[in-house]
């Protein structure tokens, strides 16, 4: 009954002098409700110890362990063997830096990203410390959570045409990320001010509408809607100051 | 030597860190964050379940108060607690969660009129007043009197971390990620920083710090079943504990969840179990009613854990590749209540296992779950032994929790201890001077080098390191699990100094260039045993049984004589025990000690009992 797996690696150590990027095969048993995540610890431990890859929460929250699994990016591990057949491929995500192996820098991008969109509530009030908190309609705070759900893995942006061709797309996740802030009444930034962020080929215009940020999606956000919303607003916020006040009437803006 | 300087070094850059961090960079000092992955990969971002403050929003949680909040956390502590810490916090907490709602976090909010709930897996209606509308709402957790357990959906760690991180960023807190410290820079009686080993490139670097935070998380991962996340192997501790003189404290207070999924230890909720959920062995044969007649599956997290242990022991669990386990049955449930109720445990099993739990049983083992104990502080945060050092979150025996931490108490200490012991570090680094001594720092880093060395070309020896971490986990597991007894305990504590001096042997396999992971746990093995030997240790000697910690041979509570806590500190390098002292649990009663609220079980009362003293004065 139990499988025999080949395994293909990528392996490279850019810090070792000796080193060239090859790919290396490694065989091993399958076991019951086998993941990525026993498969390469094993390797790793078993066979050879030299062996890169991330895991953190190994539970399909935190993002650490997205890497190609044929072709695809995807999470390692909540990737099954059963699912896959007997021979599978790893590689590291493409675009961010390559650690070693299958092991990727992806907090270098991601902390650039949220620097340049300034990922924070933009408010001039003060927090008072004596006050009730706040009032916040309970489906607000709810559809903020649905965008805010984002695990920063990176695959959306390693499957995105965009990001491939140019380094400074913002990507999937990020546009997903300025969306958010844009639903939370407490980020007091106005349309223009998004504009200006990102409003530009970098930004929102950048995007190809391929979509295949949504299809990798391991948390299954609603990127496509995201995307599309994003896109039209910015649209009209660029002609807003041109456009008869009838037409805006007319399109609700 | 790459040399980086700053007012405060936060290690770990999870909740507590980060919230430390901001109040120092809030306050205009320089901080730097050293994390072993991007910080939103941090093990809080996993926690689910919600944050407890007695804010009294909700319909369930009227007539809350930080009162109540403070009786609840004492008791679930039993009495294991020091109540200033824990006063402190059930006062702090609800600022602290309107600050984080302040600053962006989409708490659920209350909705006006009737709202159904479960409890017991049985539907009730209750009504939320209209003049609450907006507030934050709050759910039921274990152990409460009210429901106080602030939430956003089902990932509250997620939407916390996220929001504290961006707050970070706004602030200019720095964060340098994957990175380790690897050893504190100290002269036995003041830190000044950290020699710290870059996961990207391998290279070693010195940090020179005013002020030192360990927000490491727990040590989770010193068991080989444990639900933390694979970072959570006690890093913090190590640094501390290698210091020679900085104590931890109560580390053989370790608490278990019943239902880890096997093979991976990802959580399936307790909710399973209120629901309806029963748990099966090898036969398939329901054995929980046999052990509790009354409570059966809904007798309390320990007391199912314990249960569970016992009937495997009895050759009665399910043999796998993996190890033994038992079977959770939520088929008879019906795939309407599964697919909408229970949502999260169907995603679990599909994802993880490819069970689907309409129709298959759901494999489970109890699991280690969180560390009480930790690097031992005062209540303002700052680290027994060395001056300038700090500890908050689960890496910190703060001690609000004693000897078993009520749900939802854990992730909200992160940010309620962050704020206090944050507001602690700006006091000392406005009013305190530090002396650094770049002779220490060289030392420290020339010791960390040698060791790198003599790790790549097996100076001292050629033990496989995933063996000597292997022969830990078995002798922990066997003595420090969920049952504890002297025999069993006596020979782990003589076992694990046998694999210290094992590990103390260990050589690479691989070349350790670079990010070599093989290098990072090689460097990390000795440290892991020595904190297993503090656990196994300290349950030996302490002979009764509180909260978590379960002596066999010793059923009672005995707060004459063990109404303490426990501070294990590594005198010398070469030893193979901690050295334990001991000091009371609390010098502060505004409860004295009571009857327990689980379990049941016999006490040894105290020969004189403490009188109860007005909040937060010392007696």
């Amino acid at each position: 009954m139990a499988r025999m797996l080949k395994f293909n690696i990528f392996r490279y150590n850019p810090q070792d002098p000796n080193s060239v990027p090859h790919m290396q095969s490694f065989t091993i048993d399958e076991t019951e409700s086998m993941t990525l995540f026993i498969v390469l610890n094993r390797l790793r431990e078993e066979q050879d110890p030299s062996l890169q890859f991330d895991f953190c929460c190994r539970a399909g929250i935190c993002g650490a362990c997205a890497m190609v699994v044929n072709g695809r990016p995807g999470l390692a591990c909540h990737t099954k063997t059963k699912d896959l057949p007997d021979e599978i491929t790893l590689m590291p995500l493409p675009i961010f830096k390559l650690v070693g192996d299958l092991s990727v820098d992806t907090g270098t991008w991601f902390r650039a990203m949220y620097k340049k969109i300034e990922s924070w509530c933009h408010t001039k009030k003060v927090f008072d410390p004596t006050a009730q908190e706040e009032r916040m309609d309970n489906a607000v705070a709810e559809a903020i959570y649905e965008l805010d759900r984002c695990v920063e893995c990176g695959c959306c942006v390693a499957a995105c045409g965009t990001a491939l061709m140019r380094e400074d797309f913002l990507g999937a996740t990020t546009l997903n990320r300025v969306a958010r802030f844009m639903l939370d009444p407490r980020d007091e930034r106005t349309e223009k001010e998004y504009f200006d962020i990102i409003g530009t080929d970098e930004g929102i215009f950048g995007c190809m509408g391929l979509l295949a940020c949504q299809d990798v999606c391991p948390k299954y956000l609603p990127l496509q809607d995201v995307l599309g919303k994003l896109r039209k607003k910015m649209a009209f916020a660029a002609v807003n100051n041109f456009l008869p006040s009838f037409l805006k009437r007319e399109i609700n803006l | 030597m790459q040399i980086f300087q700053t007012d405060l070094l936060c290690i770990g850059a999870g909740l507590a860190g980060e919230r430390v961090a901001i109040e120092a960079a809030d306050n205009g000092f320089s901080v730097i964050c050293l994390s072993l992955v991007p910080a939103r990969r941090s093990h809080s971002s996993a926690a689910q379940g919600g944050m407890q403050a007695a804010l009294g929003n909700s319909a369930m949680g009227e007539g809350d108060s930080p009162d109540v909040h403070f009786a609840d956390t004492v008791k679930g502590s039993d009495w294991g607690a020091d109540q200033e810490c824990a006063r402190i916090f059930v006062d702090t907490a609800p600022i602290a969660m309107r600050q984080m709602a302040f600053w962006g976090v989409p708490w659920n909010r209350v909705v006006p009129g009737e709202a159904t709930y479960y409890k017991g897996g049985k539907p009730f209606t209750a009504f939320e007043k209209p003049e609450n509308e907006g507030l934050i709402h709050s759910r039921s957790f274990g152990g409460t009197a009210k429901w106080r357990t602030c939430y956003t959906s089902d990932g509250t760690g997620h939407a916390v971390l996220y929001t504290l991180d961006n707050r970070a960023a706004q602030m200019g807190v720095e964060v340098h990620d994957k990175t380790e410290a690897i050893a504190l820079i100290h002269d036995g009686e003041t830190c000044m920083g950290a020699i710290v080993r870059c996961l990207k490139t391998g290279e070693l670097r010195a940090y020179l710090s005013r002020a030192t935070l360990i927000a490491t998380g727990g040590y989770g991962r010193i068991y080989r079943e444990s639900t933390n996340a694979v970072i959570c192997d006690g890093g913090g501790h190590i640094a501390a504990l290698d210091t020679g003189v900085v104590p931890m404290g109560n580390p053989e207070a370790i608490q278990f969840h019943p239902t880890g999924i096997v093979p991976t230890d990802i959580l399936v909720t307790e909710g399973c179990r209120g629901d309806g959920g029963t748990l099966l062995d090898v036969n398939q044969y329901r054995f929980m009613p046999d052990y509790e007649p009354d409570k059966a599956e809904l007798a309390s997290r320990d007391v199912v854990s314990r249960r569970m242990t016992e009937h495997m022991r009895k050759g009665l669990g399910v043999k796998s590749p993996y190890g033994d386990h038992l079977w959770l049955d939520i088929r008879h449930l019906g795939e309407k209540h599964i697919t909408t109720k229970l949502r999260e445990v169907q995603e679990i099993c599909e994802s993880f296992l490819g069970v689907d739990p309409v129709h298959q049983l759901i494999p489970v083992r109890p699991t280690q779950h969180y560390s009480m104990g930790g690097v031992r502080t005062n209540k303002d945060g700052a680290a027994y032994g060395l001056k300038g050092l700090y500890s908050a979150g689960e890496a910190a025996c703060w001690d609000m929790h004693g000897f078993n931490r009520l749900g939802g108490n854990s992730l909200a200490e992160t940010i309620v201890a962050g704020m206090h012991v944050g507001g602690k570090v700006v006091e000392f680094l406005s009013g305190t001077e530090t002396v650094i001594k770049t002779e220490c720092m060289r030392d420290a880093y020339r010791k960390q080098e040698d060791r790198i060395r003599a790790l790549i070309h097996g100076t001292n020896g050629r033990e496989n390191v995933y063996a000597v971490r292997n022969a830990m986990f078995d002798t922990i597991m066997k003595g420090a699990g969920i049952f504890r007894n002297g025999a069993d305990l006596q020979e782990s504590v003589d076992k694990l100094s046998e694999i210290l001096v094992r590990a103390r042997k260990v050589g690479l396999k691989s070349n350790g260039l670079g990010a070599n992971q093989e290098l990072a746990i090689a460097l990390k093995i000795e440290g892991m045993v020595k904190l297993a030997q503090c656990v196994c240790y300290a349950a030996l000697k302490r002979t009764e049984s509180r909260g978590a910690h379960t002596r066999e041979d010793f059923p009672e509570r005995n707060d004459r004589d063990w109404l303490n806590r426990t501070l294990a500190t590594w005198a010398k390098p070469e030893d193979v025990l901690p050295t334990l002292n001991y000091e009371p649990s609390t010098t502060v009663f505004e409860i004295p000690p009571g009857e327990r609220g689980y379990g049941g079980g016999k006490i040894i009362p105290m020969d004189t009992p403490p009188k109860a003293t007005p909040k937060g004065k010392k007696a």
